[in-house]
């Protein structure tokens, strides 16, 4: 594995709603091309911290952070990066299924647009490679022009994870991706985790203890907005340095 | 006991419905009835598809409203073309792309500008509107149907930017959050994402913007030149079918075929409004994006 390049090194972060802290002095570095597995009880601010990866979180009004996030380098809060271009860097996947009111082609085809490409045959043949590399290309191929709506929620959640992967980002953040899925389409999900990772570095929060240890490579554990324990899955699970994480992941609390 | 109650709530919505709708028809129903002994001596044909308007004529009168039946139209297509683009950009921007600080300040200019009587937009029309149009066309003077499609425009404004902004304010923020994270600028997002989502409701504030725009009389009265004859092009003075009713109806004499050919030309005003208003409905029936 790849340990030499830090793909997103945080520093100090703190991160407010208002007068409410959710985040106190989290410090983490992401190697490229690893899975990092984020775990907390509800509330703890795994979402926060993920959002804050891509400046997501900038569309909540009344939001303060502190000090600093950087991709390869550059920190992501400097004064006059363009969020655009980290966004596009940066993908997300959402812990609630949101496809847009249009087609599942134009789903995917969406993000292309978007950045610009206008070559009707090479949309169609990303948004094909974007269906497949999400596991859902078999069962939508031939109802592409079919509202994004009617595909049930699992299939909903891939085309969400269809519609990241087109714009072929470098880091892929991913909440909760699978709390809504059925076994199935969450060892779906997982399998594709495995295979994503060889492309891109990604960030993905869980509520499942198993699921965690069976994807991450790292895993970080937050409690009430600080990072309690952050290293390698399977440190984290077999012998955790600290005794809190030890109750959280054996289930005695949270 | 509860179930009293919920019966009577429901009794009550109930009957203020039927009121709207009573009142609704007893409007219909007098235009009709006002209206009908007007066609003991006009032909439907004549009324509607000839343009000679001169019902004091001593030898013949004629009865002809298709000159301002075109005349309303022009005025109202003329405004739509200005005020829908402007004020759905304009809601765009508010919504997605301004500041707060451009916000509050322009919430309150645009209540302003909806609560500006007619009379005093007509006035704007003749002392302001009207030269700059003869200037910039060089005609003698500037009272004329584009005249009035900018002023209808400006009535019809407020209406479109506050209601398009309602809609484009309960597009989901998972809708825009979804497209900002595939590297989408404020306006791709605005654009293609949240139009397309609230486009019913933008679709509503445009058809209720034409409603103003199709009923409004004391603007057009001043603005438009009033000439009762078939416009050519937007250049020319028009009259339109509200103008003819406010400015003959004090001086008919009543229980004339002239009084009852003007209540006529309400009921021809009437109908319009609601066959736009019903195409409006199937419009929106048929293209509702489905939402969750
Ligand atoms: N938009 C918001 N405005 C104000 N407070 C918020 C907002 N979103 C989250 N919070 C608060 O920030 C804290 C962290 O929330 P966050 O959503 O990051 O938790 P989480 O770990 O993702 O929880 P879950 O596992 O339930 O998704 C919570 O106390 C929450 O109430
Ligand atoms: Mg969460």
């Amino acid at each position: 594995m790849n340990r030499e390049h830090i793909k997103i090194k945080v520093k100090d972060f703190n991160f407010f709603y208002g007068e409410e802290q959710a985040l106190k002095n989290v410090a983490m570095d992401i190697y490229k091309n690893e899975v990092i597995g984020i775990i907390g009880p509800s509330g703890c601010g795994k979402s926060t911290f993920l959002r804050s990866l891509n400046r997501m979180n900038d569309v909540i009004p009344g939001v303060k952070y502190e000090g600093t996030v950087t991709l390869d380098g550059k920190n992501i809060f400097a004064h006059g990066i363009d969020v655009v271009d980290i966004r596009r860097k940066v993908g997300m996947v959402f812990q609630k299924s949101n496809p847009f009111p249009k087609s599942v082609f134009d789903n995917v085809a969406y993000g292309l647009r978007i950045n610009g490409e206008k070559n009707k045959d090479v949309i169609a043949e990303k948004v094909e490679k974007s269906l497949m590399g999400a596991a859902l290309w078999g069962e939508v191929k031939d109802r592409l022009s079919a509202s994004a709506f009617d595909l049930s929620g699992g299939q909903q959640q891939r085309l969400c994870i269809a519609r990241a992967l087109a714009v072929e980002p470098e880091v892929l953040l991913m909440d909760e991706p699978a709390s809504a899925l059925d076994p199935t389409a969450t060892s779906k999900i997982e399998e594709l985790i495995q295979e994503l990772k060889k492309n891109y570095t990604i960030v993905i929060v869980t509520h499942n203890m198993q699921q965690a240890a069976r994807i991450s490579d790292y895993t970080a554990f937050f409690m009430m907005g600080e990072l309690i324990e952050y290293d390698v899955a399977g440190k984290v699970f077999t012998n955790p340095s600290k005794k809190i994480t030890e109750e959280y992941i054996t289930g005695r609390f949270g | 006991m509860a179930r009293i109650k919920e019966n009577m709530i429901h009794g009550l919505f109930f009957l203020n419905g039927l009121v709207v709708v009573g009142v609704l028809c007893g409007i219909f129903a007098i235009l009709v009835f006002t209206a009908a002994p007007a066609f003991k001596e006009i032909s439907i044909v004549e009324f509607l598809a000839t343009v000679r308007w001169n019902p004091t004529s001593y030898y013949k009168p004629s009865y002809g409203i298709l000159s301002m039946i075109v005349s309303s139209l022009m005025v109202t297509i003329g405004a739509l073309t200005i005020a829908v683009p402007l004020g759905i950009g304009t809601a765009a921007y508010l919504t997605d792309v301004a500041s707060p600080r451009v916000r509050e300040v322009a919430k309150p200019v645009i209540e302003i500008l909806a609560g500006i009587p007619s009379v005093v937009l007509g006035f704007l029309g003749i002392v302001l509107v009207g030269p700059i149009i003869a200037r910039v066309f060089g005609l003698p003077n500037g009272l004329n149907a584009i005249n009035g499609s900018v002023l209808l425009a400006v009535m019809a404004l407020p209406t479109i930017i506050s209601l398009s902004e309602d809609a484009l304010n309960s597009v989901p923020r998972s809708f825009t959050e979804a497209s900002y994270a595939v590297g989408a600028t404020k306006w791709q997002t605005v654009v293609r994402v949240k139009i397309p989502a609230a486009i019913s409701g933008i679709f509503a504030s445009c058809m209720l913007g034409m409603g103003r725009a199709v009923g409004e009389t004391m603007t057009v009265l001043m603005a438009t030149g009033c000439a009762p004859a078939m416009p050519r092009n937007f250049l020319d003075p028009v009259r339109t079918m509200t103008a003819s009713i406010a400015i003959e109806l004090g001086e008919v004499p009543y229980y004339t075929t002239h009084y009852y050919a003007l209540f006529g030309i309400g009921l021809v005003l009437f109908v319009i409004t609601f066959l736009i208003n019903m195409a409006a409905d199937a419009v929106l029936n048929k293209y509702q994006v489905k939402v969750r």
